[in-house]
């Protein structure tokens, strides 16, 4: 089916507008936000610090603890019930193994660097905007990171390949695919890769090659807003 | 916190002075920003008290009225204490901390009656509103009684109902009416004061909640009638001091009231 305009009337290729911003939650030793369209993210890092249980530690590097949540009112249809899901425990897992490639925690054996990410708004998007919003509070926390991550959803709706889909776009009655990705900017690496819809593998290379190129924005982005806490222009 | 700041703290407010330099009766700066979920929630608002931070948002459901109380839709307040806000809280079950700061909300929005339930009737015996409060603190630097009360009322005030298809029985969240919730004018305001050795604080930060002695948080209508309270802390109070602290959060009501 064609998709010939996109229902926000966004080119295929460009993302919502963002926002970042470091340093968010005082208490944290390192926070930031992230919005992307209507999909807002917070994320806070604690750590490193003592893990408890004892059995969970490893005496060769810390661990890293990943928990995302949406506020219960931040859904697009009904309340949503507060506390855990399958769905929110395997996006917890997926965000982890999108943040370990960049993160050096072997300084600190038998310690856990705990990140919470919470959606207080959503319109698709939300893993990615968690991830984007995690790798800047993670970075804020100054912590050894080898290069940021950023995220975005890329995929196809009807005939198109797009990137940074919304609700109204993976509901899209002539068929979507949805394909969250997380990419490491300086060497162009994926570390988050997920697939739901209908695609060709040519579709495929064109989404992946779309999202590596969009990434970049939002990595020049998480960087702006690292050096307006840091000011890491100045002299 | 370490025990030798919990003395430096206490001997401070010996002599009546706060680490951040406030008076005793003085509120940290307040600032509302309302919608703050508007995509999502049917209401929502972010409320600041210096550092801390509050975000409450309001969905509307339909559901089976209470056998008691057939003609009555209700509120339903609940908080998290996420550890995103505080090194202190954790994951898992709601803490006993975030229950009774869930019910000491409710009560004062209950008991106030700035609601009237049984305009949330849509079928008698059958079909209600329910309101659904959720509160998430986002960043603890104390008093998240306080802040969390305003958020929750900022939220309720800027509710509008989502669109209800009677036919299908389904409420359509994409469609928001311009409907707001049926509010009454006597709008209540809780403010909490803790005791701290013979000193008496308002709107106090997480260090100063950590020496407190005894905390009573006291919901106050415009009407100066007194509608909820709940007192806190291991230690007691006397009659005296109750009354004392009740005078204090009388006082503070009219200046926490202007910011909403």
């Amino acid at each position: 089916m064609k998709y010939t305009k996109r229902f926000d009337k966004r080119k295929f290729d460009q993302l919502r507008e963002m926002e970042a911003k470091v340093g968010v939650v005082k208490r944290a030793d390192g926070s930031a936000l992230f919005r992307i369209g209507k999909t807002i993210a917070i994320a806070a890092v604690y750590g490193p610090r003592a893990l408890h249980p004892s059995h969970l530690r490893n005496p060769e590097k810390g661990i890293l603890r990943c928990n995302y949540n949406m506020m219960s009112f931040s859904g697009s249809g009904e309340r949503i019930r507060p506390g855990p899901s399958r769905r929110s425990k395997e996006i917890n897992l997926i965000i982890q193994k999108a943040l370990l490639p960049v993160l050096d925690l072997s300084p600190f054996p038998n310690t856990v660097v705990d990140i919470f990410i919470e959606l207080t708004q959503t319109d698709s998007g939300t893993r990615c905007a968690g991830i984007t919003a995690a790798a800047l509070a993670l970075a804020d926390s100054g912590l050894p990171m080898t290069d940021l991550v950023a995220s975005v959803s890329v995929g196809t709706v009807g005939d198109k390949v797009v990137v940074d889909l919304t609700k109204e776009e993976e509901d899209f009655e002539g068929g979507a695919t949805d394909i969250p990705v997380a990419i490491t900017p300086r060497n162009g690496k994926i570390t988050l890769l997920q697939l739901d819809g209908n695609i060709t593998k040519e579709d495929l290379k064109k989404a992946l090659e779309l999202a590596k190129k969009t990434c970049k924005e939002i990595h020049t982005l998480q960087v702006k807003a690292l050096k307006e806490k840091y000011g890491g222009d100045k002299k | 916190m370490i025990g030798i700041n919990k003395q430096y703290v206490k001997s401070l407010l010996k002599e009546q002075i706060r680490q951040d330099g406030r008076k005793p009766d003085e509120f940290r700066e307040i600032k509302i920003e309302y919608n703050v979920s508007e995509k999502s929630a049917d209401g929502s608002a972010k409320v600041k008290l210096g550092d801390t931070e509050v975000i409450a948002g309001v969905k509307l459901e339909v559901g089976e009225p209470f056998p008691d109380n057939p003609d009555k839709g209700t509120i339903i307040v609940n908080s998290e204490l996420l550890p995103l806000a505080s090194p202190d809280f954790e994951l898992g079950p709601p803490s006993i901390g975030s229950i009774e700061l869930s019910r000491v909300v409710d009560r004062a929005l209950r008991e106030s009656k700035i609601l009237d339930f049984k305009k949330l009737c849509i079928k008698e015996g059958e079909k209600v509103w329910l309101v659904f409060i959720d509160i998430y603190p986002i960043n603890n630097a104390g008093n998240l009684f306080d802040a969390c009360f305003l958020a929750a009322l900022a939220a309720l005030k800027s509710t509008r109902f989502p669109k209800y298809d009677e036919k299908n029985e389904r409420i359509i969240y994409e469609e928001r009416t311009s409907k707001k919730l049926p509010l009454e004018k006597n709008t209540p305001i809780e403010c909490t004061v803790i005791k701290v050795g013979d000193t008496f604080l308002v709107d106090p930060t997480n260090e100063e909640e950590e020496v407190m002695d005894a905390r009573l948080t006291i919901g106050i209508l415009e009407d100066k009638k007194i509608c909820a309270m709940q007192k806190g802390g291991d230690n007691s109070l006397s009659i005296e001091e109750i009354l004392k602290m009740v005078d204090i959060a009388a006082k503070k009501i009219d200046h926490i009231r202007k910011a909403i």
